[in-house]
């Protein structure tokens, strides 16, 4: 398979200079470089929510789940539990797995379950055109906002630290390169690997300049210390005009979910049949 | 002769063990042929509040207590207070001496039993079971073995409390073996389990709720004997979706909830629907709205599910009206999800899933042929590729070489979403059309039972549990019984069937509004009266009985 072969032959709708172009061709890139290494990839499904970050589902040749906003990682994990073989990428927004989905966001975190979720997170709704989300800053004001958010956003990395996620990142859609050594390294973790990546919005929340002035490349030698991540975390808290770290935040691996629930050789109906009467006689 | 039949009432507080106590009354009445029914009365707490089952047993088929019983259990004096004017002429009270002052009939000093045996209290019911024992006649011998099969830990101690139990009472009436076969009685919550295993379930995703838990917990108890697993997500959202994951790629699941948590499904449940992912929902119903009557029962959620979830699409809503029944139509359900890549919704009472059955030991049904899957030569395979039947074949991945898209979204053969007029019209023509290759599956499977008089000009029209009543008076009554198992696709021509030659008929439903009614009505039948109950309660047999002359002349 060709990079080419990877794009799907859909229309593709975003806005031009849209972020999500450089997540999709970051994501096929890496894709490909893996197929090279033998990698096949009809193991790959896509799971994507409701926003314009759930179009690439449309815009990619790969398996794939159009889930419902906010409800990817459920998804998900009904499919690594079918097959562990499998190996899932989630694609959400913030809208998707900070709002209507968190607590899926969570949970997948607190049970390791072995996926990789890429957030989308242009801090705006673009799909439904231009309201506040969980991340956009304080006094962000959009179309149903018109006088400023009145909420302070929270601070994903800390969050998922918190619940339990065992590679945590945050990359930039300016910043290619570093990008793809991202989602390559999530799918190389084994257990809940996360990146908040800072996507611009052409339309309704280009914040290039902002984000261009202030990034920096954290040293990630110390990236299996848990205390030294919440550091990370905490220096840029998605409002205040700090310093914006990229790069890997946290690393650590741990038995995941689906290790505790390994796919049992299926029953022959002869067996269940024997196992149905075994209970009748304790019942009669 | 009068057909034989007892009716045993035990009661205590809310932690007594009301529950397995009823279980083992019931099996052990069940050791003499007869069919068993128990209904379970509880308020949602875990210590305090009064707690009772009555347990009834008949020569013939049985799916409803009679207000009447012939022994009281009673473990408190609350017992006595509340129940005894359901005590028939000639029965009798065994009482714990220790907690009941006021009583007269045969009076079991458990507390000395316990003490002489070293016991804990949780052991007590055993001393007051083998008091029974006695007390109905029954034989020590049989008796024994059930108690060795019902109560796995502490086996011979609790043969011993019994035993005692036993000696200190005395031989009130003998309820003689009827020569029938020993049937297994089973929960309904149970013979769904059952019925899922033998429908190869693969796994099972649930968040607790009554009146399904039971299913929860059973399938989590034999899940490594079964090689099923298992698994109590964060919400009901998660519940289905997962479950949705796992159909995708190529795992058969069901979930488990209430009323509540069947609100929270709903979205998904519209996602099977487009996305065409087989999955079956059992709704167990009890009584709402909202939180309503946590542990009580209602039939009032057919037309939640059968309007359930935003769009139209196919699907298929069964409501069995007992243990047996729910074993069989659980099986056919989860097949025919499989089949047709609609959802599915088993839809029993919390009667029915808190409640016991004597069910037959043999094979449930199965129905016709299964799952449609595409060859490994199919070309590009099309997820959503047009057939006559609707029914596109299906290829889970990894399928080297194909790319297998589901969608949310209007989508076009491929799983790619798009928003073409004609496209989005054929598409969901496709959807609809395994409508018609699942109605005439199902018309051939006896969707509509009929009991009581088949002929009879009268009919009483009921679906779920409230059939057990309804079939028991229709046979006395010289009425024709009449109850849908299957309620959408509505089975048209096995209706039609059922009512030829009906001249009137009354509805009876434990909900406000008559929701068997309204779908019937339709289809254009219109009964002459509705007999509702909507407290929480089933229907005892007496209590219908009067209804029913006061509104039949």
């Amino acid at each position: 398979m060709t990079g080419k072969d990877l794009i799907s032959t859909a229309k593709n709708t975003w806005c031009p200079g849209c972020g999500n172009f450089a997540i999709q061709h970051a994501l096929k890139d890496v894709l490909m470089s893996m197929e090279t290494e033998g990698f096949p990839l009809e193991n790959i499904v896509i799971v994507t929510g409701i926003g314009q970050h759930g179009k690439t589902f449309d815009f990619m040749n790969l398996n794939g789940f159009y889930s419902l906003h906010g409800r990817t990682i459920p998804v998900a994990t009904g499919i690594r539990l079918a097959n562990p073989d499998l190996k899932v990428i989630c694609l959400t927004g913030d809208g998707d797995s900070y709002a209507e989905g968190l607590d899926h966001l969570i949970f997948g975190a607190k049970r390791n379950l072995d996926i990789t979720v890429l957030v989308h997170d242009n801090r705006v709704y673009g799909l439904t055109t231009g309201q506040y989300t969980p991340t956009s800053p304080y006094g962000y004001r959009g179309r149903s906002t018109p006088g400023g958010v009145k909420e302070h956003p929270f601070n994903p990395l800390e969050l998922m630290l918190s619940s339990g996620a065992g590679f945590i990142a945050r990359g930039y859609t300016h910043k290619r390169d570093q990008l793809k050594r991202l989602i390559r390294e999530a799918l190389v973790h084994k257990g809940f690997s996360f990146i908040d990546i800072l996507q611009i919005c052409a339309t309704y929340n280009d914040m290039s300049k902002y984000y261009d002035a202030r990034i920096f490349d954290w040293d990630e030698t110390d990236d299996g210390d848990h205390e030294a991540a919440y550091r990370k975390a905490r220096e840029w808290d998605y409002n205040n005009d700090a310093r914006i770290g990229l790069g890997v935040m946290y690393r650590h691996e741990s038995p995941s979910f689906e290790d505790g629930y390994p796919v049992p050789p299926p029953l022959s109906p002869a067996e269940r049949s024997a196992w149905v009467r075994k209970i009748m006689d304790e019942r009669a | 002769m009068a057909e034989r039949e007892v009716s045993v009432l035990i009661g205590g507080r809310a932690g007594d063990g009301i529950s397995s106590a009823g279980q083992i009354i019931a099996r052990l009445l069940a050791q003499g042929g007869y069919q068993v029914h128990m209904y379970f009365d509880y308020p949602s707490l875990i210590k305090g509040g009064h707690n009772f089952a009555i347990i009834r047993a008949a020569e013939k088929s049985v799916g409803a207590v009679r207000e009447q019983v012939d022994f009281i259990l009673a473990l408190n004096q609350e017992t006595i207070t509340l129940h005894r004017q359901r005590l028939g002429g000639h029965g009798v009270v065994i009482y714990d001496t220790g907690t009941v002052k006021m009583a007269e009939g045969i009076g079991i000093a458990v507390k000395d039993i316990l003490a002489a045996e070293d016991a804990p209290p949780v052991m007590g019911n055993s001393a007051m079971i083998g008091a029974f024992i006695r007390a109905a006649g029954l034989s020590w011998d049989t008796a024994a073995l059930v108690l060795k099969k019902s109560m796995p830990k502490g086996t011979e101690k609790n043969l011993t409390i019994a035993r005692r139990g036993y000696d200190a009472s005395e031989e009130h009436r003998q309820v003689t073996a009827t020569g029938k076969p020993v049937l297994p009685v089973l929960t309904g919550n149970e013979a769904i389990g059952i019925g899922l295993v033998e429908a190869g379930l693969e796994m099972y995703f649930s968040y607790p709720m009554s009146p399904t838990s039971n299913i929860l917990h059973f399938l989590a108890g034999y899940a490594d004997d079964l090689h099923i697993r298992v698994i109590q997500p964060e919400s009901e959202i998660a519940v289905i979706l997962m479950a949705l994951g796992c159909s995708y790629a190529g795992t058969r699941a069901a979930v488990g909830t209430s009323g509540g948590g069947f609100c929270l499904m709903t979205e998904s449940l519209s996602l099977a629907g487009i996305a065409e992912l087989p999955v079956l929902v059992i709704l167990g119903q009890r009584a709402g709205p909202s939180t309503g009557l946590a542990t009580y029962s209602a039939q009032s959620d057919l037309h939640f599910a059968l309007h359930a979830g935003h769009g139209e699409f196919p699907r298929l809503v069964i409501a069995p009206a007992d243990a047996g029944e729910a074993r069989r139509w659980t099986r056919t359900a989860l097949d025919l999800a499989w089949k047709y890549q609609v959802p599915a919704i088993l839809l029993p009472d919390r009667i029915i899933c808190e409640g016991l059955y004597s069910v037959e030991a043999g094979a449930g049904m199965r129905s016709g042929d299964g799952v449609v899957m595409a060859g490994p030569d199919t070309h590009p395979y099309l997820r959503y590729a047009p057939a006559d039947s609707g029914i596109s074949p299906l290829r889970f991945p990894p399928a080297k070489g194909e790319i297998i898209r589901v969608n949310s979204h209007v989508h076009d053969p491929d799983g790619i979403t798009t928003e073409d007029p004609l496209v989005t019209q054929e598409m969901a023509d496709k959807r609809m059309k395994k409508i018609d290759g699942l109605s005439r599956e199902l018309e051939g499977i006896n969707p509509v039972n009929t009991g009581g008089i088949e002929d009879a000009a009268t009919a009483l029209l009921c679906w779920g549990s409230t059939r057990g009543v309804c079939e028991e008076l229709a046979e006395e009554k010289s009425l024709r019984c009449i109850q849908p198992v299957v309620l959408w696709p509505f089975p048209e021509k096995a209706f039609a069937r059922a009512m030829a030659g009906v001249e009137q008929f009354y509805a009876v439903e434990t909900n406000q509004t008559g929701q068997l009614v309204t779908l019937v009505s339709r289809f254009g039948y219109t009964p002459s009266g509705k007999i509702l109950k909507y407290d929480g309660r089933p229907f005892m047999v007496g209590e219908l009985e009067a209804a029913l002359d006061r509104v039949i002349s």
